[in-house]
């Protein structure tokens, strides 16, 4: 009862890192309310694999769900078994990585216990909240804090009066740490007939394969663009490292397609994709009229360049003066530095 | 075979347009500076449904939305591209809605539209970011799911197979119906609006929109052609409770909000030096630029 709930993602017996770094955090959380860590597990056949991967990170009870249909993931029997076994357990709070599965079973869950989910949440804390409206005071609620509005303002979320306080959190944002190795957590293998109906089992993956994605420069709030400064296409793979890190799409301009750096359908600029993001990171990139006319509606422009007086830094609210080759590993350094 | 189908469309603040006079010097968001427009993915939705549409003769296409009189808007660019209807939820009750209160709203109207085969819907809208109306809505009304669609591969049997986006890859999934299918932006884009239709629904409008004054321009056109009249429902149109609307049907509230101001400012400049990146670094973070 009064839990704190982390559901695991698996990949066929392969517990995926967001769902690591997420119980480091909900271990935090629950040390922090004086409460136990849970975690689900829902497969198949992963019953024997999933333990030790899942254990260490702080699990006082892991509950398994091994049965056949349960890979891949559907929507409804993975909502099912939450959802009973939430009335059952009582958690007060559950987490889920904000990944393609978490985004499609959060929301159903949460509509089924009538409970607030927030997606996204790039920070989660403990704290207390009054309600200006009824006057009530609150101890120990989650904060769920995301950005809204297009990464125009951060919002501190709240859920005072529903169970379990429900968030998603994009991979990549919390830390995964072992707290002991040889930790010592119950297992419960639960009977998954007891909670999903033979019904649910009704949408059928046909085909499933990993396919390279179409790129989403569009559609992202943040875009490292590299440029000929960048120098060659090893070197672009810098730019990848980043933008993995800070969860940002990577472009480039038409000097850069055309010396062989990056493919064609990266390229930013008049003849290329017009992109709006609200944080554009130019590396090598000169500044070109043409260029400039893709992205000068970006919200911040950082620029790295060896000239400090090209054309892209008058454009640019920050300018690192210095060869893309050096300036990148820094920043990809004191990023996993300072970021978590 | 003929399908009922039903589209959910949202009107929102085009975030992505965020230019550096998109929040006041107060760090306020400048609401001016952001015009309302159609959902993008909402269209991406859009132009499925018409698809599928045009492939199974006798279905019709409805679009649904929710928000303030202006948001018919959205419903006369679902007329101007082809879908038959459009219904308009709008009540002060429904106001502060977070997503489980704005799921219940949507789903309750769906219920007295009579239901339908299909839902389709963006995947999510740009001022939220959160992707969960879509499936709210299908829990609500016990209808199976299928979220980041990409293409829709067929509907026959009272089956629909859909390819869609998982992390790092795609998978086929066939569901049999009723089903909601949240779009992706890398479906297909929508068809652009038809001349023809947009002379004939441009006046088309809420009741809420009418100037009640007896100024209404052609006025008995809103008699001799019907089609003109969008259906307007409030909570007690849709049989709701409200206590299960707007902000009293919302359990998540919100504690405190932070701009992050965007404007000009003198460009600074760092070295390639240690010191210089994680600085740089550091300002970024603290200021929301990155992570």
């Amino acid at each position: 009862m009064n839990n704190v709930f982390v559901y695991c993602e698996i990949e066929k017996t392969t517990v995926e890192e967001v769902s690591l770094e997420l119980l480091t955090k909900g271990r935090k959380l629950a040390d922090q309310l004086g409460v136990k860590l849970e975690a689900i597990c829902i497969g198949t056949g992963i019953q024997g694999k999933v333990e030790k991967q899942v254990l260490p990170y702080g699990v006082d009870k892991l509950h398994i769900f091994d049965g056949e249909g349960l890979f891949p993931y559907t929507s409804k029997p993975h909502t099912s078994i939450l959802v009973n076994l939430f009335k059952q357990e009582k958690p007060q709070i559950c987490l889920m990585g904000a990944t393609v599965i978490g985004r499609d079973l959060g929301p159903r869950v949460s509509s089924c216990m009538k409970s607030g989910l927030t997606a996204d949440c790039t920070a989660l804390k403990i704290g207390e909240y009054d309600d200006n409206k009824s006057g009530k005071h609150y101890d120990q609620l989650l904060y769920q804090i995301r950005p809204a509005f297009g990464g125009n303002i951060v919002a501190t979320i709240v859920n005072p009066d529903h169970r379990p306080q429900m968030a998603t959190v994009r991979s990549g944002v919390m830390k995964a740490e072992i707290k002991d190795p040889n930790y010592k957590g119950e297992v419960i293998i639960q009977d998954v007939a007891k909670f999903v109906p033979e019904v649910d089992f009704v949408v059928k993956v046909l085909d499933r394969h990993v396919e390279k994605a179409k790129n989403n420069l569009k559609g992202a709030s943040i875009i490292i663009s590299g440029g000929y400064g960048v120098g060659s296409r090893d070197d672009f793979n810098l730019l990848y490292e980043f933008a993995q890190e800070i969860h940002a799409e990577v472009g480039g301009s038409r000097a850069a397609v055309d010396a062989g750096f990056c493919d064609c359908d990266l390229q930013i600029g008049q003849t290329g994709v017009t992109v709006r993001p609200k944080v554009y990171i130019a590396c090598g990139i000169s500044g070109a009229i043409q260029h400039v006319a893709g992205m000068k509606e970006s919200g911040i422009v950082i620029s790295i360049n060896t000239d400090p007086d090209a054309p892209i830094n008058q454009l640019a609210d920050y300018v690192i003066v210095g060869s893309v080759q050096e300036v990148l590993p820094k920043l990809i350094k004191y990023y996993k530095k300072n970021s978590k | 075979m003929s399908y009922k189908i039903v589209v959910l469309a949202k009107q929102v603040p085009d975030t992505r347009n965020v230019g550096k006079d998109a929040m006041t010097p107060e760090g306020t968001v400048n609401r001016a500076a952001l015009p309302a427009i159609f959902n993008p993915e909402d269209l991406n939705a859009l132009e499925q449904a018409l698809r599928l549409k045009e492939q199974n003769p006798g279905s019709t296409v409805s679009i649904l939305t929710m928000g303030p009189p202006r948001a018919t808007e959205v419903i006369r660019e679902g007329l101007y591209r082809g879908v038959d209807n459009g219904y308009l939820l709008t009540d002060r009750a429904f106001a502060g809605a977070d997503t489980l209160a704005t799921s219940y709203a949507l789903s309750m109207a769906i219920r007295k539209i009579g239901g339908c085969d299909i839902i389709m819907s963006g995947r999510q809208a740009i001022d939220g970011d959160t992707a969960q109306v879509g499936p709210q809505v299908a829990e609500k009304l016990g209808v199976n799911q299928v979220t980041y669609t990409e293409e829709i591969l067929s509907l026959k049997d009272g089956k629909i197979t859909v390819k869609r986006h998982i992390d790092g890859g795609v998978e086929t999934v066939e569901a049999p119906l009723p089903v909601l299918l949240t779009v992706n932006s890398t479906a297909d884009p929508c068809r652009p609006r038809n001349a023809k239709l947009l002379m004939k629904y441009k006046r088309a409008m809420a009741p809420m929109e009418m100037p009640q004054d007896g100024t209404l321009a052609y006025a008995d056109q809103y008699k001799k052609k019907p089609f003109l009249n969008v259906t307007q429902w409030s909570v007690a149109d849709v049989d709701g409770e409200l206590q299960q609307c707007g902000l009293a049907g919302s359990p998540t509230k919100v504690k405190a909000v932070q701009n992050i101001v965007f404007k000009a400012k003198e460009s600074k400049s760092f070295t390639a030096t240690d010191g210089d990146v994680e600085g740089l670094i550091q300002e970024l973070l603290a200021n929301h630029t990155i992570g």
